[in-house]
């Protein structure tokens, strides 16, 4: 086994053909980065990996019958978390899985797996909250949208209950983070991109406002207002639960301003 | 328009909020037909200042009321301004609300006006309206008006995720004091119904897989803390007798809220008790997931919860000859008994045990309060230090290494004396 410093494209399917190529090569990543931050020069400890659909697929199939469904989409996550140590770590973590014969998924004492396991959880929280802070605003020509500007790329792991539950609305989400959207029409749902000189912003989206939005988006800052209880205040809880850095995209909190 | 409707909003929320419970979990109910909404493992989509999640819109039909309850605040001889919803502004709300994903649903509760039946039939109409006119599969908690009719109820069934009636105040004696017009009877008549309904549909699920849904999210109720001189005994023993004898989902514990001058209650500027509140939905906890009998909790030589730490460390604390419990060999309801140690690590536990021997650093890891557990486990290489050590020992070791999020201001306050 030699250790190199590989170089991927930054894709999913580009991981797991870095993982296959593993096995393939015998080598083993000291660093794992993308390719377009290749130096100059090509040395001996050095593997680039060009993504190839048909090696991706295999270790897919690999995974899964190894460590199931889940153990899959839990390294999926994991790269979804964008982190700088992600890509080493579902490496490292799959061919753990693969050079173990018993199923180590929930080894928790393996430092790896521990690692893991505490990227998920984030990135299960940074989904759970876009189910819970997405704010539509409907515009005068029917559509439902909403700006987020998630923590993690999260908009493929909240595709599926945004379109179960809005099955008969048109709705656009929008991650102004990394400039990219999801667009259900009423049957299917896109992927969609703007381009990077212009953004969609709450700001501009006020001229497109259907008559009543700004009724309901006033009803419901109201409603949270009346339904808190003064003498229970606990600002250290509800900062925990809604931190600031969400403000800017909820009417209750008036879009980050300080009520 | 515009203006009286947001006059009412604020108004009904306001006198809705005392109302505890704002789950929108445990129901199963799909999108259908390309229609409005799905219910789920419940979201809380905000929260309030007090630090409380906003799932549903949870809001009055009506604050009129015939009744003159001393703990509420929409009792008859209260001055406040009164509103009431027609049920297609109750709709309208909820439609726009949900769609803009600001809620998972309807939290629709009443003052009683005219009668049980007449408040019971409106309620049952906005439900029926969003499922059959809007396609609605959002979320649905209807409030039980005790003493509706069982047509009523049953129809209610038909259409909400959840029902409930609130016990109010936890002893036969209490609600006697505050609520004279009340009676208990009136509250446990529709839960029967209710439990008997769900323990039916259940049946007839097995069979029939298009039995229609009957309230999926089950009943609910709540008790309010602090109004009147219950101990903590007699609130887990009613608790724990809803959740026996009626299939009770929760129980919720709302902290009395002082809204009166009434001398039969506690005084306006009377601390909310929260501290209280927390140890009683602790031992919620324990008898729901942790295998806790309520008598273990509470019981007559220990009527009373400590304030001062929790109703587990409370019970290991007492019962120090069940300790040491080792961690690789032990049962996980044996683990489960160990403070410090909660039922994602408890599992962690049994799932990496599997794989070679625990010691301190990997509880540690696996997510273990070690500075707790460390007095009741033996695991590798650490052997029970602690073990002839006695109890008041041990908690005051534990009491100078962690400090309650709910007392740390209460503490301060009685050392002054």
């Amino acid at each position: 086994m030699q250790h190199v410093d590989m170089y991927y494209d930054g894709t999913w399917s580009g991981l797991l053909t870095t993982i296959f190529e593993i096995f393939e090569y015998k080598v083993f990543p000291i660093t794992l980065r993308n390719s377009k931050e290749r130096q100059q020069g090509m040395f001996q400890t050095e593997h680039e990996v060009l993504t190839q659909q048909g090696k991706a697929d295999r270790v897919m199939n690999g995974l899964i019958a190894k460590v199931g469904k889940k153990g899959y989409a839990e390294l999926w996550h994991t790269y979804l978390s964008e982190l700088p140590e992600a890509p080493l770590l579902v490496v490292r973590v799959a061919s753990y899985y693969f050079n173990d014969a018993r199923n180590v998924r929930s080894n928790f004492a393996h430092d790896h797996i521990l690692q893991l396991k505490k990227i998920i959880k984030s990135v299960s929280r940074e989904r759970h909250r876009m189910k819970a802070f997405t704010r539509f605003q409907l515009l005068a020509d029917g559509m439902y949208v909403a700006v987020i500007e998630p923590d993690f790329n999260v908009l493929p792991l909240i595709q599926k209950h945004f379109q179960d539950r809005y099955a008969d609305q048109r709705w656009l989400i929008f991650d102004v983070k990394r400039h990219y959207g999801l667009f259900y029409d009423g049957h299917v749902t896109s992927e969609v991109t703007i381009d990077h000189t212009s953004t969609i912003a709450n700001a501009t989206l006020v001229d497109l406002h259907d008559q009543q939005e700004e009724l309901y988006a006033d009803l419901w800052k109201r409603y949270f207002k009346s339904v808190n209880i003064k003498e229970r205040r606990n600002m250290k809880l509800h900062l925990q639960h809604v931190p600031r850095r969400y403000w800017k995209y909820l009417h209750e909190k008036s879009f980050g301003m300080e009520i | 328009m515009g203006e009286r409707i947001k006059e009412k909003l604020e108004i009904l929320a306001d006198a809705a909020k005392y109302d505890v419970s704002c789950s929108s979990s445990g129901s199963n109910r799909k999108n259908k037909e390309k229609g409005l909404g799905n219910t789920g493992a419940g979201i809380c989509h905000t929260y309030t200042e007090d630090g409380r999640c906003v799932s549903l819109l949870k809001i009055l039909l009506t604050n009129h009321c015939i009744y003159d309850c001393a703990y509420c605040v929409s009792r008859k001889s209260n001055d406040i301004k009164r509103a009431a919803f027609t049920v297609q502004e109750v709709v309208d709300l909820t439609i726009n609300f949900y769609r803009r994903n600001y809620i998972e649903g309807l939290f629709l509760s009443s003052g009683i006006f005219k009668n049980a039946d007449f408040t019971m039939e409106r309620l049952v109409q906005v439900a029926k309206k969003l499922r059959q006119e809007h396609n609605f599969n959002g979320y649905i908690h209807l409030k039980t008006i005790p003493a509706a009719s069982p047509e009523l109820i049953h129809e209610a069934g038909l259409y909400a995720d959840r029902l409930s009636i609130n016990l109010e105040i936890p002893t036969d004696s209490g609600l006697k004091l505050l609520a004279p017009e009340k009676n208990r009877g009136d509250m446990i008549q529709p839960m029967t119904y209710l439990k008997d309904q769900l323990v039916k549909t259940k049946e007839e699920k097995k069979i029939f897989k298009s039995t229609p849904h009957f309230a999926p999210a089950g009943q609910s109720t709540q008790m309010i803390i602090g109004a009147t001189g219950e101990t903590d005994k007699q609130i887990i023993t009613a608790a724990n007798y809803f959740y026996q004898k009626f299939n009770m989902k929760r129980v919720y514990y709302s902290g009395y809220v002082p809204i009166s001058y009434d001398k039969r209650l506690p005084a306006i500027g009377t601390e909310v008790p929260t501290a209280r509140e927390n140890r009683l939905y602790q031992s919620d906890w324990l008898m729901r997931f942790y295998g806790f009998q309520a008598n273990e909790i509470v019981n007559d030589a220990h009527p009373l919860l400590d304030l001062d730490i929790d109703p587990k460390l409370s019970w290991a604390l007492r019962n120090m000859d069940r300790f040491p419990i080792d961690i690789n060999k032990d049962d996980y309801q044996l683990i489960l008994r160990v403070p410090g140690i909660g039922v994602g690590s408890a599992q962690k536990i049994i799932a990496a045990r599997r794989f070679g021997p625990l010691n301190l650093d990997h509880l540690k890891k696996i997510g273990v309060a070690v500075n707790r557990a460390k007095y009741f486990i033996v695991c590798k290489g650490f052997m029970q230090i602690y073990a002839d050590k006695r109890s008041d020992i041990i908690k005051s070791y534990i009491l100078n290494t962690s400090k309650s999020k709910y007392l740390s201001t209460g503490n301060q306050q009685l050392q002054l004396f």
